[in-house]
This record gives C-alpha cells, structure tokens and sequence, in this order.
C-alpha cells in the first residue's frame, strides 16, 4: 500500500500500539533496565572494604558544611589569586626588562640603517609594541592562574562549589549548575557559554548564558591586576602590597557575582519568567590531580592559545594605534581627535576619552584594553618603559593623564561588567541561534556597566572626592 | 614529532611491543577505516581514554558534564587508522536533553564500527544502565571497565569475566591514566569490528505484547526510511512518544541527521572543543 510511506501513517500505528498496551510499559522497561543491570552488576562485583568511601565523605562533611563551605570556598579562590598577583608581578617585570629594550634597539638599528621613520614607528613602535606588551602583562597570570585553577578542577572540588551556592541561584530562580559554568568563564567566556550546555532547562541555560561575561575571564584579569596593584595596594606599605591587591581582586569577583545572581533574578522576574528547575548533581570522587598533564594543558595548550590570539589581535591593534596617533589632520593626530571626541562621554563614567576608545579598538579581544590604552598614553614613540614599574606606570596615569582613584575604580568595574568581546558575542550567538539574545546580552553588560560606573563617579564627585 | 611527550602516559612504553602498533595522529582523520565511538556515563574518563589514544588534549576536569560536544581525534593500529568520537557522557539515552540526543543520534546514525562504552569501575551498577541502553543501538560493544585503581584502593573487585557472559560482550579492565589496559582494549576493538570476535548483546525484551507491537512496526518504518540502521530501536521509541524521534520521522529528517553525523565536527565548536579550551 503506498500510503504506508507516509511517514504520518508511521506515527498514527505507533499512537494506536501504544494506546493497546498497559499503561505502565514504559515503567515496566525503565524497571527491566535497572533490574537486569543490579543483577549483573551483583555478580561481577565484590566489595571488600568502607574504608576510602568514608575519607570522601569526611571531607565532604567540612567542605560542603553550611558553616565552612562558604569561608573555604572563599579562601582558596583568594590563595589562587593572591598566587597570581604576587607572582605575576615580579614575571611581569622580568619579561618587560627583555622584550623593551630589544624594541628599542630594534628601532635604534633601523633609523641607523637609514630605513624611514614612518616604517621604523609602525613596526616597532606600533606592532612591536603591542605585542611586547601583551606578551609581559597577559601571560604571566594566565601561566599562574590557568594550572592552579585546572588543579581545584581536576581534584574534583568545582561540583561542592556548585553544591555550596546552590541556594543563592535557586532564590536568583536560576539552575544550580550555572556557578559550574561561571567557573569555566574564569578561563574564557566563550568556554563558559559552551559548557551551559550542562543545563537541561532552555530558560536556566539563558540566563546563564547572559550573565556568564559578569565573571572576568582571563582576557580581563590582567587589567584587574594591574590597576588594584598599581592604585588600590600602593599606598600600603611593600609587604602587604600583593595581599591588599588580591582582596581587591576578589572584591570585584564577588562584586561579578553579585550582579551575577541579581540579574539571573532580574531575569527570571521579566523576560525569562519562571521557577528553578529541580536537578541532581553528582558528587564526584576526589581524585588525585595528574600534576604534569596539567602543566601541560594548562600552559603549553591554553595560556599559548590564549596568548596567540591575544597577539593576532594586538598586531594590527597596534598598527592602528601608531597610525591613529601619528596622522595629523588640523595639527592634531586622529588618536588625540577621537579621544577628544568621546572625553564628555568618558568624564561622566568616571573614566576618560581614552580608555573608551581603547575599549572600541579591543573589541575583538580584551586582553588588549591596557596594551592600546598605555600606548596612547606614552605617545608615538617618546616613552619605551614597559610595565616593569608600578612607579612609573603610576606616575604616567596619575601626574600625566589626570588619573585619580576614581578612574581606577570606575575602570575596574566597567572592566569586570561590560560588553563580551567579539569572539564570545559569536559564541552566544551559535549557542542561542539567535540574534536577539546575542544582542541582549551586549545590551544587559554594557547597560550594567555604565549605569554602575555612572552612579559612582556622580556620587563621588558630590561627595567632592575624585 | 618523536620526541617523549610528557604529559601522555602512553609514551612510557614506547617500547613496549604492544604499543609498536599504535600511532597517536591526532586531529588528522582525514581518511580513516574505521569509526568508533566513545560513550559512558559522566565523569568516567572518556576524554582520558581519548587523550590516551589519540594523542590529543581534549580537556579532563574532574565533574560531570565536562565534554559537551563531539570531539573528533584518530589513532592507527596494526595499519588500520580508526577515528575516535568522544562523546558528552550521559546517564541514559532515553531522555532528551541536548547532550544526550548528540550521543545517541551518533550510536544510532554515526554508522560507529565499534563503540566503546567506558564504566566506572567504582559505579558500576549505574554504569550498566547506560551499557544496555547502547546495546539496545548497537550490537557492536565493548566495555572498559575504568578507574580499575580507584576501584581497587576502595577495596571494590570486579570480575570482568563474568560481567563478560552476563553482557554478552567483551569487557576490558583499564586505567586510562596510567595506560594500563589500554592495548588490550585496541586489540579487543580491533577484534569485535572485523568479526573475530562475535558479541551477542542482551536486550530487554519487556512483556509478549510489547514485543508484538514493535514487531508490527518495523516493516513500517523500513518502508517509510529505508535504509535506517536499527528500525527496531526507532520502533521502541516511537512507541515510547519520544518527540524528537516522531519530529525526525515526520519531516523526513533521519536522512539528514544520518548524513550529519558523518560529516565533520564543524570548525567552530572543534577549534573550541577538540583542541580543548574548555
């Protein structure tokens, strides 16, 4: 008969079939499953003693307590933090003291040579540059932070966390799962809207999808750890410089998390409307880490990958800074035309023309923000001091730029909550299919940060501060 | 590329005469024999058992739910090149939750040559679930039975002879982060998928009428897509009101997700995934 090949007539048999048998068959297979596989499993498997099962569990009692979970969970992301900066800084400078002065004696060979300034200025004053910089503030705490981070995960600590907050997102009406996938955005938020695919529930699994760019990836870290070292720790005295920086760090962490679950809550009351889905999460066995193979991945794979695309970006970035900074149209450069420009815009967030417009030019990648903002602060080619000194850097922002502790701040946190970069604005759009919640998602962070960093200079400037 | 490579445990025994016979060729799978597939449940080492064959890094993190999506890799042994799907871990095939519906609909329509469905020595009860539901898909199994060292430290034996009979087919101890067992496992494969070794997987066949009524359904759904692998595992599904599978029959998309799933990861989500950035 053809209209057997109508595969409606397909669905039509099933329905009927399915109607003619007990209403429990589905049960009934569901139960054959499991009873057959207890059944094996009962003769393959012997079980001799309690005792390791206990140690995991001991454990588990401390670090998912409603007393200790939160502290501890607390202290070992500031240890993790406080590593990175303290070490981070003395790398910095050591990578700075080799990859500047060979700009400058490459650009000291060119103009001897006889080679055209403008040539000279745009590879090694421009591109160079850039490069030199991403490579001294990017990869030091990324080659810190990636392996210990990696170390917590492959213990098999990320799952109590998601088990230690779970409350805090089911109030925020959002899924427990999501602080698994806030972790993973503090390598890279791209990674971390991938991994929301863990939640089952298409409303939870938006939202956070939206909010995942509160967390500072490792793009945004290194700005964060540069402007809490350099403005919020220095006036403390040496010794405590890298513990005042890291808290400072975590402040604005936690700040992210705040906004986090006040907008997954935000969310859940407008226009994702609904209740948290119930879910069961599994707590794993703690494992031992295999320490080599973290090195491994975490430097050799990710911190390089990171970097070299960091530098893909920081290359032509580069060459458009030199060349924005070194066309002149009415006696002044473009560079000092733009920053004129958006200066209003910039004074009422607290920040200045500048920064904005290092903002625009790194869209692509953040890692870029400082490189681009730095250089166009030094100028083309007058200043080749690299990010060895926290000193000259303060002086350069403060005493030269009209930087106060205001700009710092303002510009930490419209760091920590502004729009995501190209790449993770590309990620949310194949993970939705859609460009409207790609487009929330830049509507969402941007709007958060300018509001925040808005209030904040308004409000501090009546206080007559800054 | 001969140098020793830390980070694989594999290259430890390099000379060992097992191991003569595999070559790692990484994201090269350009032209392959064969296809296999890895599944499991979450959390059982998958990715490390991929890593360990194929030479790659596919990220390992100690949760479930790590891998979210297909990661591709390829491994040569005594001259056949396989490519090796590493799938995100699942509890059941039943559901149809997005990481579920990638791992069942490559079982079903990836034409896998062999699929390795990778256990928890230390779970091993809750593993089997996943096991028979695969085996429902596919004839062509085998089974690692992993964290043999976890298993062992907790004072857990498992007798992988007898979980052999039971299954119906073959099953492998392993530590994938030692490499232990891991050329056993290669031979073993290699066996099953060009029929030196025969499995004969148990089914779950549930009550006489539920058996008729799949019965009266196959020829039916052979009419309306010919050429489907397993029209007998479609006919429970449709009897079970699973949409997604009535969705795919009624737009005439099982061709489609068949034709899908022998295609390559696309670029975007390998770049993330099979070199591992997650």
């Amino acid at each position: 008969m053809a209209d057997n090949f109508d595969p409606a007539n397909v669905l039509i048999k099933a329905e009927q079939l399915r109607n003619s048998l007990s209403p429990a068959f589905r049960d009934d297979i569901v139960q054959s499953i499991y009873s057959e596989a207890e059944q094996i499993a009962k003769r393959s498997v012997r079980s001799t003693s309690q005792k390791s099962v206990d140690f995991d569990q001991r454990v588990d009692q401390i670090v998912t307590s409603p007393i200790f979970g939160l502290p501890i969970m607390l202290s070992l992301l500031a240890l993790i933090i406080w590593i990175t900066v303290s070490g981070a800084n003395v790398v910095s400078a050591w990578i700075s003291n080799i990859l500047f002065p060979i700009g400058a004696w490459g650009s000291q060979l060119f103009t001897q040579v006889g080679i055209p300034w403008y040539i000279t200025g745009f590879l090694w004053d421009g591109i160079y540059r850039a490069m030199a910089w991403i490579v001294a503030v990017m990869l030091p705490p990324m080659a810190i932070f990636f392996p210990s981070f990696t170390l917590l995960e492959d213990l098999g600590y990320l799952p109590r966390v998601a088990f230690n907050l779970d409350w805090l997102y089911k109030k925020a009406g959002a899924h427990g799962k999501q602080s698994l996938t806030m972790a993973m955005g503090f390598g890279c938020n791209a990674a971390g809207i991938i991994s929301t695919r863990i939640i089952d529930s298409p409303r939870e699994r938006l939202i956070a999808i939206l909010t995942n760019n509160f967390v500072p990836c490792n793009g945004r870290f290194p700005t964060l750890i540069m402007l809490s070292t350099v403005f919020v720790a220095a006036s403390f005295s040496p010794v405590w410089t890298s513990i005042i920086a890291a808290t400072s760090v975590v402040g604005v962490v936690l700040i992210g998390v705040i906004f986090t679950l006040v907008v997954s809550w935000g969310l859940s009351q407008t226009i994702l409307k609904g209740q948290a889905s119930a879910f069961t999460l599994e707590l794993p066995p703690y494992r031992r880490p295999n320490v080599m193979r973290i090195l491994y991945t975490s430097l050799v794979d990710r911190t390089i990958f990171v970097l070299g695309r960091a530098l893909q970006t920081a290359a032509p970035a580069g060459a458009a800074i030199w060349l924005l900074a070194n066309i002149n149209v009415a006696g002044t450069s473009l560079a000092t035309h733009t920053a004129n420009f958006l200066q209003p815009f910039g004074y009422a967030l607290g920040l200045d023309g500048v920064i904005l417009l290092a903002y625009i030019i790194a869209i692509p990648a953040n890692e870029i923000v400082v490189p681009t903002m730095m250089m166009m602060y030094l100028g083309a080619g007058s200043m080749v001091d690299g990010p060895g000194s926290n000193e000259g850097i303060r002086s350069l922002l403060m005493n030269q730029n009209g930087w106060t502790m205001l700009t710092a701040i303002n510009l930490m946190l419209f760091a920590l909550l502004h729009n995501p970069c190209g790449t993770t604005i590309l990620t949310i759009y194949h993970e939705t299919k859609s460009v409207k919640w790609a487009v929330w998602s830049v509507v969402i962070t941007l709007g958060s940060a300018i509001g925040v960093t808005f209030i904040t200079a308004t409000v501090a400037r009546l206080l007559g501060w800054g | 590329m001969n140098k020793p490579n830390p980070k694989n445990p594999l290259d430890n025994c390099e000379n060992c005469p097992a191991f003569s016979q595999l070559e790692q060729m990484g994201i090269k799978t350009g032209d392959f024999d064969r296809i296999i597939a890895l599944a499991g449940n979450p959390n059982t080492g998958k990715s490390t058992v991929f890593n360990s064959l194929t030479g790659l890094n596919q990220h390992t993190g100690n949760w479930p739910g790590k891998t979210v999506s297909r990661a591709e890799g390829g491994y040569q042994f005594n001259g056949i090149k396989y490519k090796l799907v590493d799938l995100p871990g699942t509890y059941s095939l039943l559901s149809a939750s997005q990481d579920e519906e990638v791992a069942r609909n490559f079982i079903l329509f990836g034409h896998p040559d062999c699929t390795i469905v990778v256990t928890d020595a230390t779970a091993l009860e809750r593993n089997l679930n996943l096991t028979i539901q695969v085996m429902e898909i596919t004839e062509k199994v085998v089974v690692a039975v992993n964290l043999m060292d976890e298993a062992k430290r907790k004072g857990i034996e498992v007798d992988t002879r007898s979980l052999s009979r039971d299954l119906g087919v073959p099953v492998v101890p392993i530590t994938a982060r030692t490499g232990e067992g891991i050329s056993t496992l290669l031979t073993t494969v290699a066996d099953v998928i060009e029929g030196r070794t025969l499995t004969k997987p148990i089914h779950i066949h549930g009550t006489p009428e539920f058996q008729q009524a799949v019965e009266s359904l196959i020829p039916l759904i052979e009419q309306t897509a010919p050429g489907v692998p397993n029209p007998r595992w479609i006919a429970i599904r449709l009897l079970d009101g699973d949409p997604k599978v009535q969705e795919a029959l009624k737009t005439n998309q099982l061709a489609q997700i068949m034709r899908e799933q022998n295609q390559k990861v696309d670029s975007f989500s390998k770049q993330i995934s099979v070199d591992g950035r997650q």
